[in-house]
């Protein structure tokens, strides 16, 4: 099995590197690039994202037909892709970080900024929280609700079909912190930092 | 609910973990890979790496030692010490390291701050503020490793760093360093109460009751501690478990 990790050159990807080396050792075929030929004869895909939603959209418009080889492996051919944080995010139509930036449109729904209640919560949200898992998802398997993954981001991703949430997490409101819709993966927390259980996710996904 | 972390922190000097009393008077604990590990594996919420005199002596940080911890240890990694440039930034984040601390290079030039989280987002950069008290409810911002005075009050320049992009504050009270008579509770309440960014407390641990004030009366969103966990006075699990009993949420 082939799999791609998108390296748009957006942000630290380090550790999704390693985490999902540690993980598919041996076992599957990673590759970490942005060459669009690679990534229409992967099996599997996934696309990390740091920094903010208008500089990682940037970067994936600024390589030549990237944006599209991706379409096409997700939407068109329905083979699985995880998003990670703002690579999550990007499913959306629109997100407000910065400026109001379109998104990939693959997920109804926008991204904006968590609502701190005066200050009352700091921002970014950073560190571990539960997680409570709304629906069954293929990479939950195994893994416990109210389980720990690390956060780090001040935007949530709000979906109009509430249907595709996975899983919630509590600070401030329940925010969306997991999708599933077919073949389309989300979290907002880092399965690549969240010790056991996240290599756990990783492993769920590699195995799908 | 989000957790309170717990964080060990490594000195690392020459490749090697130590420890001061104070800064000075350094003592040898351990490699600095597999610390990491067994503090990963012990249930650390994150593990920190500070290369206490890069600053001093002109050194890059130690790229070498952050690629091997990355391999092995899948919680968040923080790197600090001689960060000055972008071009350190990047070195480190692709070493594996998850955040930079910058120290500093903060100081000289807040620019650097914005700079690097408009680069790298908010969520990798994090301002170390090293403060001492100078008199009542006062406080003063120092630098390379509590050497040099600035003449900065500690409380305006944590709004001034939260203002340009950091996305957290590891304040260490440079009275309370190596002391073990806990954390300058005092300064984290003003600080944690005039920043909106989570803010690690760091200086002084020497029981666990330490870390429960700083959580509680300080306000910190993460407690560091150096000693107190690698001469194994404490397991972080230990550390944990006692919080929990206190009704303070961690990962447990």
């Amino acid at each position: 099995m082939n799999v791609t990790i998108v390296d748009y050159q957006s942000g630290n990807i380090s550790s999704v590197i390693n985490s999902f080396t540690e993980v598919a050792k041996g076992k599957v075929n990673l590759e970490v690039t942005s060459d669009v030929n690679k990534i229409k004869s992967s099996d599997k895909i996934i696309l990390p994202g740091q920094g903010s939603f208008k500089s990682c959209v940037g970067s994936l418009n600024s390589i030549n037909g990237l944006v599209d080889a991706l379409k096409d492996f997700a939407i068109t051919n329905k083979k699985p892709l995880l998003g990670i944080c703002v690579g999550l995010q990007m499913f959306s139509d629109i997100g407000y970080e910065e400026s109001e930036t379109k998104g990939l449109g693959w997920i109804a729904g926008k991204v904006s900024k968590i609502d701190n209640q005066n200050g009352k919560f700091k921002l970014p949200h950073i560190g571990w929280n539960e997680i409570d898992i709304q629906k069954e998802s293929k990479i939950f398997k195994d893994i416990e609700n109210k389980s720990h993954m690390y956060f780090v981001h001040s935007y949530e991703f709000i979906p109009k079909d509430k249907s595709v949430i996975s899983a919630t997490t509590d600070y401030s409101s329940k925010i969306v912190c997991a999708v599933e819709k077919d073949n389309l993966f989300g979290t907002q927390f880092h399965p690549e930092k969240s010790d056991k259980t996240g290599l756990k996710i990783i492993d769920n996904f590699l195995k799908l | 609910m989000l957790k309170n972390r717990i964080i060990p922190c490594l000195d690392v000097k020459n490749g090697r973990v130590v420890k001061g009393i104070n800064f000075v008077e350094l003592k040898d604990a351990g490699d600095p890979v597999e610390q990491a590990k067994i503090y990963s594996d012990g249930g650390a919420d994150e593990i920190c790496f500070l290369d206490i005199t890069a600053s001093n002596e002109n050194r890059d940080t130690i790229i070498d030692i952050v690629r091997k911890t990355a391999k092995e240890c899948f919680v968040p990694l923080t790197v600090g010490g001689g960060v000055r440039t972008i071009q350190n930034i990047t070195d480190l984040l692709l070493a594996g390291a998850d955040k930079v601390s910058i120290n500093t290079a903060a100081v000289k030039n807040i620019n650097f701050v914005k700079e690097a989280s408009k680069k790298f987002g908010s969520q990798c950069i994090v301002v170390a503020i090293d403060a001492k008290k100078v008199s009542e409810n006062k406080w003063e911002v120092f630098t390379h490793g509590g050497r040099n005075k600035t003449g900065i009050d500690a409380v305006e320049f944590a709004k001034q760093v939260e203002t340009n992009g950091a996305g957290e504050i590891l304040l260490t009270s440079m009275d309370r360093d190596g002391t073990k008579s806990g954390y300058d509770v005092e300064l984290l309440k003003v600080i944690t109460d005039s920043t909106n960014i989570p803010v690690i407390a760091s200086g002084g641990v020497g029981t666990l009751d330490h870390f429960y004030d700083g959580i509680v009366k300080g306000g910190a969103s993460a407690v560091l501690a150096a000693s107190i966990f690698h001469y194994g006075e404490f397991k972080i699990k230990e550390a944990k478990e006692y919080l929990n009993s206190k009704n303070v949420s961690v990962r447990l």
